[in-house]
Protein backbone atom coordinates (compact mmCIF):
# COMPACT_ATOMS: atom_id res chain seq x y z
CA UNK A 1 0.00 0.00 0.00
CA UNK A 2 1.31 3.42 -0.96
CA UNK A 3 0.69 6.74 0.72
CA UNK A 4 -1.10 9.08 -1.68
CA UNK A 5 -1.60 12.73 -0.85
CA UNK A 6 -3.95 14.94 -2.84
CA UNK A 7 -3.10 18.62 -2.48
CA UNK A 8 -6.03 20.92 -3.25
CA UNK A 9 -5.20 24.60 -3.73
CA UNK A 10 -7.97 25.96 -5.99
CA UNK A 11 -11.45 27.35 -5.25
CA UNK A 12 -14.32 25.00 -6.13
CA UNK A 13 -15.99 26.29 -9.33
CA UNK A 14 -13.68 28.62 -11.29
CA UNK A 15 -11.73 25.68 -12.70
CA UNK A 16 -12.31 21.93 -13.01
CA UNK A 17 -9.46 21.07 -10.60
CA UNK A 18 -11.56 20.60 -7.45
CA UNK A 19 -14.01 18.22 -9.11
CA UNK A 20 -11.27 16.28 -10.90
CA UNK A 21 -9.40 15.88 -7.64
CA UNK A 22 -12.47 14.34 -6.02
CA UNK A 23 -12.85 11.91 -8.92
CA UNK A 24 -9.23 10.75 -8.66
CA UNK A 25 -9.48 10.47 -4.86
CA UNK A 26 -12.47 8.15 -5.20
CA UNK A 27 -10.66 6.03 -7.81
CA UNK A 28 -7.54 5.78 -5.64
CA UNK A 29 -9.60 4.80 -2.61
CA UNK A 30 -11.14 1.97 -4.64
CA UNK A 31 -7.65 0.47 -4.95
CA UNK A 32 -7.26 0.32 -1.14
CA UNK A 33 -4.46 2.86 -0.95
CA UNK A 34 -3.60 5.12 1.99
CA UNK A 35 -5.25 8.38 0.90
CA UNK A 36 -4.85 11.82 2.46
CA UNK A 37 -6.50 15.01 1.28
CA UNK A 38 -4.92 18.34 1.99
CA UNK A 39 -6.56 21.74 1.55
CA UNK A 40 -4.28 24.74 1.24
CA UNK A 41 -4.58 28.32 0.00
CA UNK A 42 -7.88 28.83 -1.91
CA UNK A 43 -8.43 25.07 -1.70
CA UNK A 44 -9.99 25.63 1.72
CA UNK A 45 -12.95 27.26 -0.07
CA UNK A 46 -13.81 23.81 -1.47
CA UNK A 47 -14.95 22.79 2.02
CA UNK A 48 -16.97 25.84 2.99
CA UNK A 49 -20.54 25.16 4.17
CA UNK A 50 -23.58 26.61 2.42
CA UNK A 51 -22.52 26.26 -1.22
CA UNK A 52 -25.54 26.68 -3.54
CA UNK A 53 -24.77 26.27 -7.23
CA UNK A 54 -28.37 26.42 -8.50
CA UNK A 55 -27.72 29.80 -10.11
CA UNK A 56 -24.60 28.83 -12.05
CA UNK A 57 -25.74 25.52 -13.55
CA UNK A 58 -22.89 23.47 -12.11
CA UNK A 59 -23.29 20.48 -9.83
CA UNK A 60 -22.64 21.28 -6.17
CA UNK A 61 -19.87 18.80 -5.46
CA UNK A 62 -19.20 20.02 -1.92
CA UNK A 63 -21.56 17.36 -0.57
CA UNK A 64 -19.31 14.66 -1.98
CA UNK A 65 -16.72 15.43 0.72
CA UNK A 66 -19.21 14.10 3.24
CA UNK A 67 -19.40 10.82 1.32
CA UNK A 68 -15.63 10.22 1.46
CA UNK A 69 -15.95 8.48 4.81
CA UNK A 70 -17.96 5.77 3.03
CA UNK A 71 -14.91 5.07 0.87
CA UNK A 72 -12.61 4.88 3.92
CA UNK A 73 -11.10 8.25 3.06
CA UNK A 74 -10.90 9.77 6.50
CA UNK A 75 -7.66 11.75 6.47
CA UNK A 76 -8.60 15.32 5.64
CA UNK A 77 -6.14 18.02 6.60
CA UNK A 78 -6.47 21.79 6.38
CA UNK A 79 -3.66 24.27 6.87
CA UNK A 80 -4.37 26.65 9.75
CA UNK A 81 -2.66 29.60 8.04
CA UNK A 82 -4.82 29.23 4.91
CA UNK A 83 -8.03 29.23 6.97
CA UNK A 84 -6.96 32.21 9.05
CA UNK A 85 -5.91 34.24 5.99
CA UNK A 86 -9.47 33.88 4.66
CA UNK A 87 -11.32 34.62 7.90
CA UNK A 88 -12.51 31.00 8.17
CA UNK A 89 -12.56 28.57 11.07
CA UNK A 90 -13.07 24.83 11.33
CA UNK A 91 -16.76 25.51 12.11
CA UNK A 92 -17.23 26.94 8.61
CA UNK A 93 -16.33 23.62 6.98
CA UNK A 94 -18.71 20.96 5.69
CA UNK A 95 -16.67 18.01 7.05
CA UNK A 96 -14.52 17.19 10.06
CA UNK A 97 -10.88 17.91 9.33
CA UNK A 98 -7.61 17.97 11.16
CA UNK A 99 -6.16 21.48 11.24
CA UNK A 100 -2.36 21.52 10.95
CA UNK A 101 0.28 24.23 11.01
CA UNK A 102 2.44 24.80 7.91
CA UNK A 103 5.33 22.97 9.59
CA UNK A 104 3.17 19.96 10.47
CA UNK A 105 1.82 19.92 6.93
CA UNK A 106 5.34 20.02 5.48
CA UNK A 107 6.27 16.99 7.61
CA UNK A 108 3.18 15.10 6.47
CA UNK A 109 3.91 15.92 2.84
CA UNK A 110 7.47 14.68 3.16
CA UNK A 111 6.21 11.26 4.38
CA UNK A 112 4.19 10.52 1.23
CA UNK A 113 5.05 8.13 -1.58
CA UNK A 114 3.01 10.07 -4.12
CA UNK A 115 1.83 13.68 -4.07
CA UNK A 116 -0.78 14.78 -6.61
CA UNK A 117 -1.54 18.46 -7.08
CA UNK A 118 -4.87 20.02 -7.95
CA UNK B 1 11.40 15.77 -1.74
CA UNK B 2 11.55 17.74 -4.99
CA UNK B 3 9.27 20.76 -5.28
CA UNK B 4 8.49 22.07 -8.78
CA UNK B 5 7.15 25.58 -9.45
CA UNK B 6 6.06 26.66 -12.94
CA UNK B 7 4.44 30.05 -12.34
CA UNK B 8 5.93 33.51 -11.97
CA UNK B 9 5.87 34.71 -8.35
CA UNK B 10 4.32 37.96 -9.63
CA UNK B 11 1.35 36.07 -11.04
CA UNK B 12 0.47 33.46 -8.43
CA UNK B 13 1.39 32.55 -4.87
CA UNK B 14 2.60 29.08 -5.80
CA UNK B 15 6.20 29.85 -4.88
CA UNK B 16 5.14 31.43 -1.58
CA UNK B 17 3.10 28.34 -0.65
CA UNK B 18 5.94 26.07 -1.67
CA UNK B 19 8.34 27.95 0.60
CA UNK B 20 5.87 27.86 3.49
CA UNK B 21 5.41 24.09 3.15
CA UNK B 22 8.97 23.04 2.41
CA UNK B 23 11.59 21.80 4.84
CA UNK B 24 15.28 22.68 4.96
CA UNK B 25 17.39 20.53 2.66
CA UNK B 26 14.60 19.74 0.20
CA UNK B 27 14.98 20.67 -3.47
CA UNK B 28 13.18 23.21 -5.64
CA UNK B 29 13.22 23.18 -9.43
CA UNK B 30 11.93 26.28 -11.20
CA UNK B 31 10.50 25.60 -14.68
CA UNK B 32 8.51 27.52 -17.32
CA UNK B 33 7.45 30.94 -15.91
CA UNK B 34 8.74 29.84 -12.51
CA UNK B 35 12.28 30.66 -13.64
CA UNK B 36 11.63 34.41 -13.26
CA UNK B 37 11.91 33.89 -9.49
CA UNK B 38 15.59 33.10 -10.01
CA UNK B 39 16.24 36.54 -11.53
CA UNK B 40 15.62 38.30 -8.21
CA UNK B 41 18.40 38.27 -5.61
CA UNK B 42 15.87 38.84 -2.81
CA UNK B 43 13.70 35.95 -3.94
CA UNK B 44 16.69 33.63 -4.30
CA UNK B 45 17.84 34.67 -0.81
CA UNK B 46 14.42 33.68 0.55
CA UNK B 47 14.96 30.20 -0.92
CA UNK B 48 18.33 29.53 0.64
CA UNK B 49 17.06 26.66 2.84
CA UNK B 50 16.39 24.72 -0.37
CA UNK B 51 18.61 23.27 -3.10
CA UNK B 52 17.64 25.49 -5.99
CA UNK B 53 17.62 24.57 -9.70
CA UNK B 54 16.34 26.24 -12.88
CA UNK B 55 15.46 24.52 -16.12
CA UNK B 56 17.90 26.08 -18.59
CA UNK B 57 15.82 25.70 -21.79
CA UNK B 58 13.06 27.72 -20.12
CA UNK B 59 15.60 30.34 -19.01
CA UNK B 60 16.98 30.66 -22.52
CA UNK B 61 13.53 30.71 -24.14
CA UNK B 62 12.66 33.75 -22.04
CA UNK B 63 15.91 35.62 -22.68
CA UNK B 64 16.85 35.41 -18.99
CA UNK B 65 20.19 33.66 -19.45
CA UNK B 66 22.26 36.60 -18.17
CA UNK B 67 19.81 37.49 -15.40
CA UNK B 68 19.74 34.36 -13.28
CA UNK B 69 21.18 35.05 -9.83
CA UNK B 70 24.68 33.65 -9.42
CA UNK B 71 24.89 30.30 -7.69
CA UNK B 72 21.55 28.96 -8.93
CA UNK B 73 22.15 25.58 -10.55
CA UNK B 74 20.97 25.09 -14.13
CA UNK B 75 19.72 21.74 -15.41
CA UNK B 76 18.68 20.57 -18.87
CA UNK B 77 15.83 18.14 -19.56
CA UNK B 78 18.01 15.13 -18.76
CA UNK B 79 18.93 16.84 -15.48
CA UNK B 80 15.23 17.35 -14.77
CA UNK B 81 14.71 13.60 -15.18
CA UNK B 82 17.69 12.90 -12.90
CA UNK B 83 16.25 15.18 -10.20
CA UNK B 84 12.89 13.41 -10.32
CA UNK B 85 14.62 10.02 -10.17
CA UNK B 86 16.88 11.05 -7.27
CA UNK B 87 14.05 12.21 -5.03
CA UNK B 88 11.61 9.83 -3.38
CA UNK B 89 8.65 12.09 -4.16
CA UNK B 90 7.84 15.36 -5.86
CA UNK B 91 5.19 18.04 -5.57
CA UNK B 92 4.17 20.31 -8.44
CA UNK B 93 2.83 23.62 -7.14
CA UNK B 94 0.39 24.18 -10.03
Amino acid sequence: MKKFMFVNRKPPYGTIYALESLEVVLITATFDQDVSLVFLDDGVYELVKGQDTAGIGIKNHSKTYRALEGYDVEKLYVERESLAARGLTEDDLIVDVEVLSSAEMADLMAEQDVVLSF
Amino acid sequence: MLHIVNKSPALTRSLESCVRLSRPGQSLLLIEDGIYAATSADTVASLKHLKLYVLQPDVEARGMKGRIVEGVAAVDYAGFVDLVAEHSSNQSWL
